[in-house]
Order: C-alpha cells, then sequence, then structure tokens
C-alpha cells in the first residue's frame, strides 16, 4: 500500500526476538498528517511491530523509513535526532514514579527545548488539561488510576508536539467518556498541528470512528493480510479474518 | 521566519486586542505574558478581549499555552474573551483542554517542617513500623506451624530452587570474602604477636575470629545486600504488578506461599554457609600463617584444632541461623510493605539491607554477652 506522501514507510521489514520471526514482509507507508491503525489479534506483534517503528528493536530484515532516511542505517546522533520527532504512549503508561506528573510532561521540555522551569510547568499544566487531567499537576503516578496514568503518558507523549505520536492501546481499560475525549483528542492534534498519529490497537469503535488508514496483522500466517482504510476494510475486504475483526465476527 | 511576539492596542474603548505574530514553536520559546496579564488584571474597564492573527506565521502548543492561559486569567478577572480572531484548530484544542473541568485538590500537599513536628512524626512512625514487624513475624510464625502441620499452601519445587539460590549459588562469593577476612585477621595478629615471637598464635586468633563471629558476621553481611534485597525487591515487585493481591484474592495467602519458603530456605542454608566460611577464613588465615610466617601447615592446623571447640563452632553456626531469620524476614517484610511504584521497590530493597544490617549487629552483641555469660 503506497501513500502519496509517506512520512513512515516499511519496505520488507520482518521483526521478532532472537531467532523467532513474529512478522514479516510488512510493506506499507504511513502518509504525512494521517491517522493510522496498527491492528490484529491479541499476540499477532503489533506492539513489535511499533517497537520497530520507534528505534527500540532493529528490524530482522528490511527498512523502516522516515522520509527517505532509512532509521537503522543512520548514525546514532541521527538516530537520536529523529527518535526526538516522535512521542510515544507506552501500553502500560510507563510514567516515571519519582515524578509528579507535571515533572514527566516537564522533563522533556526542559530537556529539549529553552523553556524555564515555569513556563514548562504552563504547558505541563495544558497537555494534561488537553487529555482532562487538569488540576492534577501535583499528583504521582501512584496516585492515580490505570486509566488516569494512560491519559497521562498521552499528555507525555505530546509534550515537545512530535511530528508522529504513536500510542500502544491508548484507548484499553479507559472509561466510555475518556475513550471518547481520547478519540477527539486525536482527531484535534491531528486537524490542528498536523500530527501524524499511528495508533496500536483492536479497539474497533475508535479505529472505525478515527483512522484514516490501517494495516491488518495476521498470527498465522505471521505478515500481513490487508491494508486500507478500515471501514472500507470492513465492507470490502475479501478475506474473511479481516471482515470478521471489524464485524465482531458477525459473517 | 520571526521571532513570537505579543502587542497590545485598544481598537475601541473597552476593547484589548492582542496581536499575535511571527512564529510559535516550542523549541524557540514564548514570549512574556506580563503585559497582557496585567492589562486584564490591572483593573481597566475591559469590556472584551479579542486576538487578531494576521501576522501569524505558524504555531504549536506554546500559543496553545499562551492562549489558555490568558483565558484563565480573563476568567478570573471577568472579561469576556472573544476567540474568533484564532486559528480554528487552536480553538479546537483549547475547547478540549477545557471539557473536563479543572479537579479541585483537597490534598494538604505542604509539608510541616516544624521540628518537634518532624520528632513526633518519626516517632509515631517507629512504633508503628515496631508493631507491623512484630505482627509480621506473629504471622509468619502461624505459617510455619500451619506448614509442619501439613496445611500451609506452598510448591516444593519453590523451597528447593530459592535454597539453591541463597546456598549453592552464594558459595563463590562467600569464599572470595572469607578467605579474604581470614587473610585479614591473620595479618592484623601477625603484627602484635610477632613482637612477643608468639607467630604460632595466629592460628588461635583466625580460628576463634571466625568461628565464633566474623564468618557468621561476614555470611549474614553478604546475604543481606544478595539474598536480603533480592527477596524484597523480588516481593516488592510482584506488589506492583498486583501478584500478592491475585493470590490474596484467591484465598492463597501470600506469607505462606511466598514468605515461609524464603525464611526457611536461609534460615536452614545460613548456618552450613557460616561453617563454609568458617573454613574459608581459616584457610585464608593458614595461607598467610604458612607462608609468610614459618609456620608449618600441619602445625597451623594442629594448633587451630586445639584453639576452636566444638561449642564455638555451633555458637557460630547458631549466631548464622539467627542472622539468617533477620535477613529473612527484613527483606521478605519489606517487600511486602512495598509501595505501588518503581521507587518504592528501590526503597524497600534499601531499607531491607539497612533493616538487616541494624538486627544483625544488634543481635551479635546480644548472643555475644549471652555467650559470656553462658561460659560458651
Amino acid at each position: 500500500m503506497e501513500t502519496a506522501d509517506p512520512q513512515i514507510r516499511f519496505d520488507g521489514v520482518a521483526v521478532g526476538y532472537g531467532d523467532r520471526i513474529v512478522q514479516r514482509d510488512l510493506n506499507f507507508s504511513i502518509g504525512r498528517g494521517e491517522i493510522f491503525a496498527i491492528m490484529g489479534p491479541s499476540g499477532c506483534g503489533k506492539s513489535t511491530l511499533m517497537r520497530s517503528a520507534i528505534g527500540l528493536l532493529k528490524p530482522k530484515e528490511g527498512r523502516v523509513l522516515y522520509g527517505e532516511e532509512s532509521f537503522w542505517d543512520v548514525d546514532p546522533g541521527r538516530q537520536r535526532i529523529l527518535m526526538r520527532t516522535f512521542g510515544v504512549m507506552y501500553q502500560g503508561g510507563a510514567l516515571w514514579s519519582s515524578m509528579s506528573l507535571a515533572e514527566n510532561i516537564a522533563l522533556p521540555l526542559m530537556e529539549f527545548t529553552g523553556l524555564g522551569q515555569g513556563e514548562a510547568a504552563d504547558i505541563a499544566s495544558l497537555k494534561l488539561a488537553l487529555v482532562g487531567l487538569a488540576g492534577f499537576e501535583a499528583y504521582y503516578p501512584s496516585e492515580i488510576s490505570g486509566g488516569m496514568r494512560k491519559r497521562a503518558a498521552i499528555a507525555r507523549a505530546m509534550a515537545l508536539d512530535p511530528d508522529t505520536l504513536f500510542l500502544d492501546e491508548p484507548s484499553a481499560g479507559l472509561d466510555p467518556i475518556s475513550s471518547k475525549l481520547l478519540d477527539e483528542l486525536v482527531v484535534s492534534l491531528r486537524d490542528s498541528l498536523g500530527t501524524t498519529i499511528v495508533i496500536v490497537s483492536h479497539e474497533l469503535y475508535s479505529i472505525l470512528s478515527i483512522c484514516d488508514n490501517s494495516v491488518f496483522l495476521d498470527t498465522e500466517t505471521s505478515t500481513m493480510l490487508a491494508s486500507g482504510n478500515p471501514r472500507q476494510l470492513r465492507d470490502t475486504c475479501d478475506n474473511q479474518q479481516v471482515r470478521q475483526f471489524l464485524t465482531r465476527g458477525a459473517p | 521566519m520571526s521571532a513570537a511576539q505579543l502587542r497590545l492596542s485598544q481598537p475601541a474603548a473597552g476593547i484589548l486586542q492582542i496581536q499575535v505574530s511571527g512564529s510559535w514553536t516550542l523549541a524557540s520559546g514564548m514570549p512574556s505574558i506580563t503585559e497582557v496579564e496585567q492589562a486584564i488584571e490591572g483593573g481597566a474597564e475591559l469590556s472584551r478581549l479579542c486576538f487578531d492573527t494576521g501576522s501569524l506565521e505558524n504555531w504549536d502548543s506554546s500559543l496553545v499555552n499562551v492562549v489558555y492561559q490568558l483565558a484563565r486569567r480573563s476568567r478570573h478577572a471577568g472579561v469576556p474573551l472573544d476567540l474568533s480572531g484564532l486559528p480554528d484548530g487552536l480553538r479546537e484544542l483549547l475547547d478540549l483542554a477545557e471539557t473536563v473541568p479543572a479537579h479541585q485538590d483537597d490534598k494538604d500537599r505542604g509539608p510541616d517542617t516544624s521540628f518537634l513536628a518532624d520528632v513526633g512524626a518519626d516517632t509515631v512512625h517507629f512504633f508503628r513500623s515496631a508493631s507491623e514487624i512484630l505482627r509480621f513475624v506473629g504471622g509468619v510464625s502461624v505459617s510455619i506451624g500451619r506448614m509442619l502441620a501439613g496445611r500451609a499452601r506452598y510448591r516444593a519445587s519453590d523451597l528447593f530452587l530459592i535454597v539453591q539460590q541463597v546456598g549453592a549459588q552464594a558459595l563463590p562469593i562467600v569464599s572470595l570474602i572469607s578467605v579474604l577476612v581470614g587473610l585479614i585477621l591473620a595479618f592484623v595478629g601477625a603484627v602484635q604477636l610477632e613482637q612477643f615471637g608468639a607467630d604460632i598464635f595466629i592460628a588461635n586468633l583466625v580460628g576463634l575470629g571466625m568461628v565464633r563471629d566474623m564468618g557468621a558476621m561476614m555470611t549474614a553481611i553478604i546475604m543481606a545486600g544478595r539474598t536480603g534485597a533480592a527477596y524484597a525487591a523480588e516481593l516488592g515487585t510482584m506488589t506492583v504488578n498486583e501478584e500478592i493481591d491475585a493470590l490474596r484474592t484467591m484465598g492463597i495467602s501470600p506469607i505462606d506461599f511466598l514468605v515461609v519458603p524464603r525464611i526457611l530456605a536461609l534460615v536452614l542454608m545460613m548456618p552450613l554457609l557460616t561453617l563454609y566460611s568458617d573454613l574459608m577464613g581459616i584457610l585464608g588465615g593458614a595461607l598467610v600463617g604458612t607462608t609468610l610466617f614459618d609456620i608449618g601447615v600441619y602445625e597451623y592446623f594442629r594448633q587451630t584444632r586445639s584453639a576452636v571447640d566444638l561449642f564455638d563452632v555451633f555458637g557460630g553456626m547458631f549466631k548464622g541461623l539467627v542472622y539468617g531469620a533477620i535477613v529473612a524476614v527484613s527483606g521478605c517484610l519489606r517487600g511486602m510493605e512495598c509501595g505501588r511504584s518503581s521507587a518504592a521497590v528501590g526503597a524497600a530493597t534499601t531499607s531491607a539491607v539497612v533493616t538487616s544490617i541494624v538486627f544483625i549487629v544488634v543481635a551479635c552483641a546480644i548472643l555475644t554477652l549471652i555467650y559470656n555469660v553462658l561460659d560458651i
């Protein structure tokens, strides 16, 4: 699947751990300003693929291209610069437990921008407000619920206004209102700042309502079964497994 | 690209217009909003605050943040805010930021720094933690009773694995430290004894020193750093991952399942490790005595045998057993008390080692006194 203005391109990528290949022959692009879903059944390698896209796991084969640059072929200094253009929300939140929520968000701002402590704190408050956590600045991750931790992790991922935002299972464990708020936030970020958003998820409602494009990974064949607009895939895809996934098992 | 700027103007009476221009990026910093804040809160009769973004080149969160802060100030000052001059995307983000009302924090986060309050809080904490230790030891005792009666739930394979980890796998480090302690004791003693031509008594000094105290003490300190810390980190991480809660909800006592096997393993292994440490220490002393001080190997070991009796050996092993119990209970207690964050796991591990070493030294003093009274 080729996109007109690709931001990230997977070119013959295979990912895995040790001798085990989890996914192979992955060829697809994520367009600039797109909301893109990586979907598939549990254990198919969605998060593994995301790890190779964000520079944590070198692919076994192939290239991950950002523009014309192959991430794993450039020097480490350039890799670090590229990594600063990503914002990542990890599945479990991965907030730094010894810091308050505001400090979690302010840390990358203080490290990579010229903002002072007060300005970074103001931006942190804004980011928390965007995810519905206004007033929780002084709380520590251990003092808030799992769903709130996820939202705070999204706020941290957005701290530097990244070009690309990777969200690993963002809606899992959220209440319906927070989940809707998150969907609105994702669309607003794309619309207002032009952020490309990659969502690893199997939350059908979110995928179908906000994603422009998607790829479906399969466990049995260890490769992608389909790619394209998720609503079109649901309605017209030839592959029964993909259609069943997108219709909650309905024939 | 020109720098981000904010300028104030008054196109009509009562209307304050904020002209936003230039390139607004987090990387290039934000202009000060103090002047605008003062204008809003300065008492001027304002009927409206509006924006002009005609010269705005590009923007990101830095501008959203400025408008967000100004919106809060103007709301506080009761000045109506007209956002129509702002880009659509920015207004969308502002709406989103205000969708959920701010949480009102009812927590008192201001620390009371008065000295008396600190002393009071620490005293309360001390007695509370002492009662927690007693409660934990009581719980462990009941569990051991259940285990002896065959009613405790634990996996024998876990017990053997822990025995292997705390016993056999600790031998290399115990060997190294004990040989070195034996060497040091021999050197320290030899400097004095040589002056009186009593080199042979190096064997007595090292033998008695290792067997009565140093063997058990050094092994205990090694095990506090190695095993006690590992117990605290392992149980602490299980607390963070809710594995302990999962055991409780299944009706399995975490004390039976996790704590007792660990305590038993260390209590069983410590006397053996102490005995091994004694032998290694004597070997270290012999190395110095026989190579540097002209004492024969046979002579050295005969002298050691005459100096050390079985009571000394068993006395040292008993100390080892007590220290083992202290290290295991401290490690497990701190692990079970651990909070639900990675920082708490670190604190639990540190606390386990400190608690172990403090109680080991206290126990050593008490046992030495008792041995003296009993003439052992």
